[in-house]
């Protein structure tokens, strides 16, 4: 494979400590390395700013609910999206949809914005198979996905006997056979009490029927994790979102978690991930003194390691939500009366899809826009907080440079208050306008690069420009030493890298796609837990008498995801 | 106002996609500048003057002082007309699918006929059709809420099913006879059908009125007559039967009354 310098550029970079300062960086046969021959291809990177490939903890980019977007939102691939992508003969297919864009737009958009990792963030097991069909469509960015467990009845009984050993097996049998990545927990119990017709608001709502409750459910999780050394910690969508006067909930799931300590080998320090945590940091009793609870929730954060989170940023857009929270979806669609569609994942989990409009003329929105910006202006550990929109339910992902900006820009920021209709409401209701800080370079590049890579437990290869690493690179024309003045030029630039390099390849070259299907890989944990016959019994007698399809037909096949990259794990037993 | 002619010399093989047939696309430029306008047709990239030819004095500076004159065969042309805020079009015969799509002012008259999908979404301005017309005239997109908004779409022949689709303001008037689905999911609006109408009239209807001169082949079970009421709408005066619904749909409350979607039925 051929080796590349990247000259003089402005590097970012944690993982080897670098700040701006001038450096080059060499790449040989898909790594970086100390230096390489005379013959490599230069790329000057002079006056450009240069850091590792992004990562995207939490987005929703394959797989059934991703689907379903697409197919009853027709009116978000036409004029809300680029109608005649294909035409551009810049990629090889046509880029459709703007909150729900197509596989295709999705890679490409990933890509032009220096992202090379993508995490899936709510698989339902029984749909493994088309995650993994649409994860291996996407081109450029490689992806992982999270089966989501919080609502399912094997872990619900096993824990109801708060047997951790029992949950683990099923987990790591789980994992195996849809090739997930790691524990993802939507709404605890709360979904599954939806269909009962119910929904868990607090952490000690009982769920009906399983005689058990989301604190139970979060914990046995917990420890079921750290029993088998996953990467990744817990990934949390806790109870009530996007109720006001949220935050206690979302207090009390943090504090679940603050009696446990990580055990794995890949250098991740938290117990429990905190997604989308804007939607959950609401005051108030109603819409009418809804308010922001940023202050209270981040008071917790900074002072508890053990908890990362990422924003979940409003980008006031109009975007469909979709999310396995399947009561918090009916009751979107009977707040704003636009179309609702419902879904039941049999033993496992449910779904809801419903379009939203972030007004910036509706109050509750605008509160919710500073909401996210505060949570990330008030961290003050840039390692343990990452910028998402929650990809498509509090905005597109393409629209991260523009949170990027608001995030680099106190000017932009004002700007916006002031532009909103009930700005003076807004105002008293967060304080935002009260915090002057601006996240720098090289804060981003933590936010978006190192920071998730060790949440997710990938940071020996991923998140870092140091030695040995995986070159995974972005160029991006921001000179650090001049700033631009204009702030709009922050998000135009890194909405549009200049290079951007996969696995040591060009994908990217003075700002247009070269390449557009560099090798990209699907990660999964095959997690190993002592054989347990009672489990293995179990789930055979469930596909006997609840599935409608056979275990046979159940499992994802390798076939479906060609191109792997297995972490092995073993149990701390 | 000044007026360009174009003319159809090459009747495209596919369908011509002809949304920068508007005042807002042309005006300002001279006549090469207007030939080479990028088109569309299936896959395929081409400039407009690749099918029409394109006379007329110079357009105005502004797209209010523009005016387009279209002629020749354009059944294979969509979109004329689509998005544009001012000025005049005029086609001399028949067009395709999606004209005045998201109209938003001026004047839009077609001679001939319009198929499906025109005046979609329309928010304001004249756009009138001496034919008849298609389908999902002054609805929404597939998919969408947003119907006609504004303006006032005439169409003096016939139309066919699902006009006004999600609609919640302007005024869309049919001279001749509707198919099935008018109305349905409206938010607003006013529909006028002055032949006869066919079933499942403002069906999950919220509020906005609807008028029917002819005959209903069936009511919806979910509206309920209420009155007779002496009225006058576009111009004709008579009474009409009144009738509330659709009972089955939410209805908000203005000053204590519960709003309701209305039709009146010509006595
Ligand atoms: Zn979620
Ligand atoms: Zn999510």
């Amino acid at each position: 494979m051929s080796e590349i310098l990247i000259k003089n550029g402005h590097v970012f970079d944690v993982v080897s400590g670098v700040k701006g300062d001038a450096k080059d960086i060499a790449i040989k046969d898909g790594k970086i390395v100390d230096k390489v021959s005379s013959k490599a291809k230069t790329i000057d990177a002079s006056g450009k700013t240069v850091m590792a490939g992004a990562l995207d903890i939490h987005a929703h980019v394959a797989g059934p609910k991703v689907n379903l977007g697409r197919w009853f939102r027709p009116e978000d691939k036409w004029y809300r999206g680029q109608m005649r992508g294909g035409i551009v003969k810049e990629t090889s297919r046509m880029e459709q949809g703007f909150s729900i864009p197509s596989v295709f737009r999705t890679g490409y958009c990933y890509g032009r914005m220096g992202y090379t990792f993508v995490m899936e963030a709510a698989m339902p097991p029984l749909y493994a198979r088309h995650v993994h069909e649409e994860i291996h469509d996407t081109p450029i960015i490689d992806e992982a996905a999270l089966p989501v467990f919080g609502n399912n009845w094997f872990v619900m009984e096993y824990l109801k006997e708060k047997d951790i050993q029992k949950t683990a097996a099923y987990i790591a049998w789980l994992m195996r056979v849809t090739k997930g990545y790691g524990i993802k927990v939507v709404n605890p119990g709360g979904t599954e009490a939806w269909g009962w017709g119910l929904n868990c608001l607090g952490i000690n709502d009982e769920v009906p029927y399983f005689d058990i409750t989301p604190a139970e459910i979060t914990t046995g999780l917990i420890e079921a994790n750290e029993y088998l050394g996953l990467p990744h910690s817990v990934h949390i969508h806790p109870n009530s979102l996007g109720d006001p006067g949220n935050n206690p909930v979302t207090i009390d799931t943090m504090k679940l978690a603050a009696k446990y300590k990580p055990n794995n080998k890949f250098g991740r320090e938290q117990v429990l991930h905190m997604t989308h945590l804007q939607f959950h940091s609401y005051g108030g009793s109603g819409w009418g003194d809804f308010c922001s609870a940023s202050k209270e929730i981040m008071d917790y954060v900074n002072k508890h390691k053990e908890i990362t989170f990422d924003t979940g940023n409003v980008t006031l857009d109009e975007t469909t939500t979709m999310t396995a929270d399947g009561p918090f979806e009916h009751h979107l669609c009977a707040l704003n009366h636009l179309k609702w569609c419902n879904v039941d994942v049999e033993l496992e989990t449910g779904s809801g899809v419903v379009p939203f409009i972030y007004s910036p003329n509706v109050f509750p929105c605008a509160v919710q826009w500073a909401t996210g910006l505060e949570l990330a202006l008030l961290a003050k550990d840039p390692m343990r907080t990452m910028i998402t929109t929650d990809h498509p339910n509090a905005g597109p992902f393409t629209r991260y440079p523009r949170v990027f900006k608001w995030l680099m820009s106190k000017k932009t920021r004002d700007e916006q208050m002031a532009a909103f209709k009930n700005s003076g409401k807004v105002a008293d209701a967060t304080i935002l306008n009260e915090l002057d800080r601006e996240i720098t370079l090289y804060e981003l590049s933590q936010m978006t690069r190192a920071a998730p890579a060790k949440a997710l437990g990938l940071s020996s290869t991923r998140g870092g420009l140091a030695t040995g690493m995986d070159a995974d690179v972005a160029i991006y024309d921001i000179d650090p030493t001049k700033m631009p003045t204009d702030p709009e030029t922050i998000e135009k630039v890194f909405l549009n890298a200049s290079y951007l390099l996969k696995n040591g390849e060009i994908v990217i070259s003075d700002g247009q796609i070269v390449f557009e299907n560099p090798k990209k890989m699907t990660f999964w944990v095959n997690a190993k837990a002592p054989e347990n016959k009672q489990v293995n019994r179990d789930i055979r007698e469930k596909f006997l008498r609840y599935y409608t399809v056979t275990q046979a037909n159940y499992e994802v096949p390798d076939s479906y995801a060609p191109h792997p990259f297995v972490i092995e794990t073993e149990a701390n037993v | 106002m000044k007026t360009v002619t174009i003319t159809m010399k090459n009747v495209p093989d596919l369908y011509l996609e002809g949304d920068m047939i508007t005042p807002d696309q042309f005006a300002g430029k001279t006549n090469e500048e207007i030939a080479a306008l990028r088109t569309y047709e299936g896959r395929e990239t081409y400039c407009l003057g690749d099918n029409f030819e394109i006379s007329g004095d110079a357009v105005g500076a502004t797209p209010a002082e523009t005016k387009i004159i279209v002629k020749g065969d354009c059944t294979k042309v969509k979109y004329i007309g689509m998005n544009m805020t001012a000025g005049e079009v005029v086609v001399e015969g028949s067009c395709d699918m999606y004209t005045g799509g998201w109209m938003k002012g001026g004047k839009l008259h077609v001679k001939g006929n319009v198929d499906s999908f025109s005046g979609l979404g329309m928010e304001g301005g004249e756009f009138t059709v001496d034919g008849n017309a298609g389908n999902f005239i002054g609805a929404s997109y597939r998919g969408d809420w947003r119907g006609m908004q504004g303006g006032v779409l005439r169409v003096k022949g016939n139309v066919g099913s699902d006009i006004g689709t999600f609609m919640n303001g302007g005024t869309l008037i049919v001279e001749g006879n509707a198919d099935v689905h008018i109305g349905t999911h409206a938010e607003g609006g006013t529909i006028i059908i002055k032949g006869n109408a066919n079933r499942r009239i403002g069906g999950q209807m919220v509020k906005g009125t609807i008028y029917v001169y002819g005959d209903i082949t069936y009511m919806m079970p979910g509206f309920q007559y209420t009155k007779d009421v002496e009225l006058e709408v576009d111009g004709d005066k008579a009474v009409f039967a009144e009738y509330i619904g659709d009972l089955g749909e939410r209805h908000s409350k203005s000053k204590g009354q519960v709003v309701y979607g209305k039709i009146y039925r010509k006595k």
